[in-house]
């Protein structure tokens, strides 16, 4: 049996120290999903204005979050902030920002979209029932748009948790950078001890997104 | 002479530059079933959207029984609960059950009873043959179920005038018949009732009036008998025909022979 590290995992407080640093990343990724999933709501309905001002601001903010890699955002909020206007961000609190940041574009991006595939013969319908405005989007264009929303805006916290791993880049000690620290630190006595941590941070991503990607899973196979 | 139901007076309704309805006027009495028939875009949709408020018209107006009908008004969600119609898409809601369908407006515009509205759609349901179907999802529905539906929630509110949109024009042909019967047994209980439609033998049968309209003007209109016996205008004429096929000459006598006449065969 060749030495896989195995043992490295459940030496000492290795094992606690890796949850401990899985939970950093979770808590990071669920704090911003929980910012940035209302605010990305607003922002989503105000997208679906006629005005061409709010057209132009939030295609602009969507395009410019698309375009920048998550990892330059984090290093221009993390150090940029602190060189240009000599803030001291806590990394995780950089760390937050940046994810509140992409996670409202995206959601926003997603609102707009379910908004914009409810048929305009659905409003119609309804208001040749007699339902007032408010009535139309309560009963019909609200409901739709959750159901649709749901298993979307669960992939997005769940691309979220996996992104987390690059806020080792501006030193915060998540799941990864805990488990180089170990490896770093079994070096000499366990050589091959990578494989089996990496190995045990893939399982707990995947313990972590998996029972997410059900539920997204289930709830689009309930509603479609 | 019966109760003028719905007036619509000199409406002319147009998208930009695009006249759609030019200086129409039509009066529809009570218990009258007017069928609307006419060439792809000359505007009868259009008409019916306008009389519910959907589309707002330039020039002209619309009134039920002397009340204005104004999209833009605050009175306008009283009217529409008069002014039931049922579209070519059903255009049903899909997160609803088929029960949830129906008495959505009942309970919530009409202030009803939610047992009353419930016992009322099942009464409705058993009418035109859906008994049963009230707990399923416009989804496991055929077209011509979910058209009946459709027609179902827009009869629970008592309207005074129905609208049909070419409500067969999605259906398979077999099922155009059970949901044209719902129509039929409509005409007979004497609903007052807008009908646009494609099918003229249907037009033939249900209507008390027949109005033909192309490039947004009134061309003719009669009873079906003159109208389909002895259409007056040129264009009505052109029209008519195009729903006539001629057999194709020598076709049965010819084809035999021809094949026969192909060298070995």
């Amino acid at each position: 049996m060749p030495d896989l590290g195995i043992e490295v995992l459940f030496a000492g407080r290795n094992m606690a120290r890796m949850l401990g640093g899985l939970w950093v990343a979770l808590r990071i990724s669920l704090v911003s999903a929980a910012l940035g999933i209302p605010s990305g709501i607003l922002l989503g309905v105000v997208m679906r204005m006629k005005n061409p001002v709010t057209k132009i601001l939030t295609r602009l903010y969507l395009e410019v979050v698309r375009i920048l890699p998550q990892l330059v955002l984090l290093f221009l909020v993390f150090f940029g902030t602190t060189r240009m206007f000599g803030w001291n961000l806590e990394a995780e609190t950089a760390a937050i920002i940046v994810f509140t940041f992409w996670g409202t574009a995206e959601m926003g991006d997603l609102v707009r979209g379910a908004l914009a595939g409810i048929p305009a013969h659905q409003y119609e319908s309804g208001a040749a029932l007699g339902l007032t405005m408010p009535q139309i989007y309560r009963f019909i264009v609200i409901p739709q748009t959750l159901r649709r929303l749901i298993p979307l805006s669960i992939n997005l916290v769940t691309r979220m948790i996996k992104t987390t791993s690059l806020v080792m880049m501006i030193g915060v000690v998540e799941v990864l950078k805990v488990t180089q620290q170990i490896i770093e630190a079994n070096r000499v006595a366990h050589p091959q001890a990578a494989f089996g941590l990496y190995g045990a941070v893939f399982v707990f991503y995947f313990l972590a997104c998996w029972p997410i990607s059900l539920l997204a899973g289930y709830l689009e196979k309930k509603w479609s | 002479m019966k109760e003028d139901l719905l007036r619509i007076e000199h409406v002319s309704k147009s998208y930009g530059e695009n006249r759609i309805l030019k200086d129409i006027s039509l009066t529809i009495h009570r218990g009258e079933v007017v069928v609307v028939i006419g060439p792809s875009g000359c505007g009868k949709s259009t008409l019916l959207r306008c009389v519910n408020g959907l589309e707002p018209i330039q020039q002209g107006k619309i009134t039920l029984r002397g009340e204005l009908i104004d999209g833009k008004s605050r009175k306008i969600t009283a009217i529409r609960q008069r002014v039931g119609m049922v579209f070519q898409n059903y255009e049903l809601f899909p997160h609803m059950t088929v029960l949830e369908n129906i008495v959505l407006a009942p309970v919530k515009v009409q202030k009803k009873g939610r047992r009353e509205a419930v016992e009322e759609a099942e009464k409705l349901l058993a009418r035109v043959g859906l008994c049963g179907k009230e707990e399923s999802y416009p989804r496991e529905l055929s077209g011509g179920q979910k058209q009946r539906v459709a027609i179902v929630r827009a009869l629970i509110m008592e309207p005074e005038i129905l609208l049909f949109d070419e409500v067969t024009a999605a259906l398979d042909p077999e099922m155009v018949r059970e949901v044209l019967d719902v129509l039929l047994q409509l005409a007979e209980q004497g609903r007052t009732m807008v009908i646009v439609t494609h099918e003229m033998a249907f037009a033939r049968a249900v209507a008390d009036r027949v109005i033909f309209i192309d490039q947004g003007n009134i061309v003719e209109q009669g009873t079906p008998e003159e109208f389909f016996g002895n259409p007056k205008s040129e264009r009505a004429k052109k029209f008519l025909r195009t729903f006539e096929f001629e057999p194709v000459s020598g076709k049965t006598a010819g084809a035999g022979s021809a094949v026969q006449s192909v060298p070995g065969i």
